[in-house]
């Protein structure tokens, strides 16, 4: 019993904090909301939609960024997709980068784009581990007998 | 039923009774992790859901060619409700808006804009052409709950509340989309006593402007 109260108090702390580090927002307590029986994987089969989709896009960014003559209609199409689906998932960091890259798309500043393709990568990762953790984490309450404690 | 319009009252009865709890909801968006958002928001709200992620696959499955024709044997009688996003490559949300309201056999289903972008000219233009409502993106259960009271239909009351306030019943259409018609004339009448900063509220929220 006192593994199964550890693992949930773990579970709560390290979401608190991912709330007040900004990585997530109340958009992923949305997620959580919508998870249950009948669909209990939900949340990890949306976020992992937004690893796939992301990494497409990422991998797009580059290339694009990487060519002779920058193609900064196509870029911004790609940041705002990616600025979309972060949202939508609540990965807030990943998406206020997004809305500064497309500052730059406008101003057509290739140096800037490229500048904040590293930061979103950053960002990326960063909210990739911290999701993957916190998985990680419910898996253990959930293996101790425990349930996901629902968002307030 | 109350009210006026008798005969129409019967053909819309007949029709209502049609998709009973669970009505077929349409949803347009090239953004796969919206898509899924979405479905997944409207099956909690007990809707039927199909999904399409662009506006072509969308005038596809509701039988609309884009050349115009309309095919026979298609899912028009099916579909309730569209939402679309309003961003999308090749056909925008308004476009496919425009289509719908354009086709004869669909333009009567409320269509939904959806759009990250908060920007008041968009909006505006999106209602006008004929959109029944404007929802800011990432959508919440609250948003979609509206959206139900949409679709469901509780007649009765809001449809009498609405009459009261245009005391002209021929005014208000009836029809399968009667409470959006009368939705959309509650927002044009509005509009011409409305204070400009008090139109778009009001626009949101007819039910609630009409209980001033």
């Amino acid at each position: 019993m006192d593994g199964l109260v550890q693992f949930q108090r773990q579970l709560v702390d390290y979401t608190a904090s991912l709330f007040h580090e900004g990585f997530l927002d109340e958009q992923f307590n949305q997620l959580q909301q919508l998870q249950d029986e009948s669909n209990p994987d939900f949340v990890v089969e949306v976020v992992s939609l937004f690893f796939e989709d992301s990494e497409r896009l990422l991998n797009e960014l580059a290339k694009s960024l990487d060519q002779q003559s920058v193609d900064f209609k196509r870029i911004d199409a790609h940041v705002h997709q990616l600025k979309g689906s972060s949202s939508s998932i609540g990965a807030q960091r990943v998406q206020k980068v997004c809305i500064a890259f497309r500052n730059y798309c406008d101003e057509q500043n290739t140096e800037g784009c490229l500048k904040c393709l590293q930061q979103v990568k950053h960002e990326y990762s960063l909210v990739k581990t911290k999701l993957e953790t916190l998985f990680k984490l419910e898996q253990q309450v959930l293996a101790a007998g425990g349930s996901i404690p629902l968002p307030i | 039923m109350e009210g006026g319009n008798g005969g129409s009252c019967s053909s819309m009865e007949k029709v209502m009774g049609n998709y009973g709890d669970q009505p077929h909801v349409l949803a347009v968006d090239d953004n796969l992790i919206d898509r899924k958002l979405v479905e997944k928001l409207l099956k909690n709200s007990s809707c039927k859901v199909t999904t399409a992620e662009n506006g072509l696959k969308a005038l596809e499955y509701l039988g609309l060619g884009v050349d115009g024709r309309n095919k026979l044997d298609t899912n028009v009688s099916k579909v309730n409700l569209i939402i679309t996003d309003y961003c999308m490559p090749g056909m925008t949300g308004y476009e496919l808006l425009k289509k719908i309201k354009e086709s004869s056999i669909m333009k009567e289903v409320p269509v939904v804009i959806m759009s990250y972008e908060n920007i008041p000219t968009r909006i505006t233009k999106c209602l006008e052409e004929g959109a029944q409502m404007f929802m800011l993106k990432p959508l919440k259960q609250s948003d979609v709950k509206k959206l139900r009271a949409f679709v469901g239909f509780k007649l009765s009351t809001q449809g009498y509340r609405i009459q009261k306030f245009c005391g002209k019943p021929t005014d208000c259409k009836v029809g399968l989309q009667w409470p959006y018609v009368l939705c959309r004339t509650i927002t044009f009448h509005m509009r011409d006593t409305l204070a400009q900063h008090e139109l778009q509220p009001a626009i949101a929220n007819p039910t609630k402007a009409l209980c001033r």
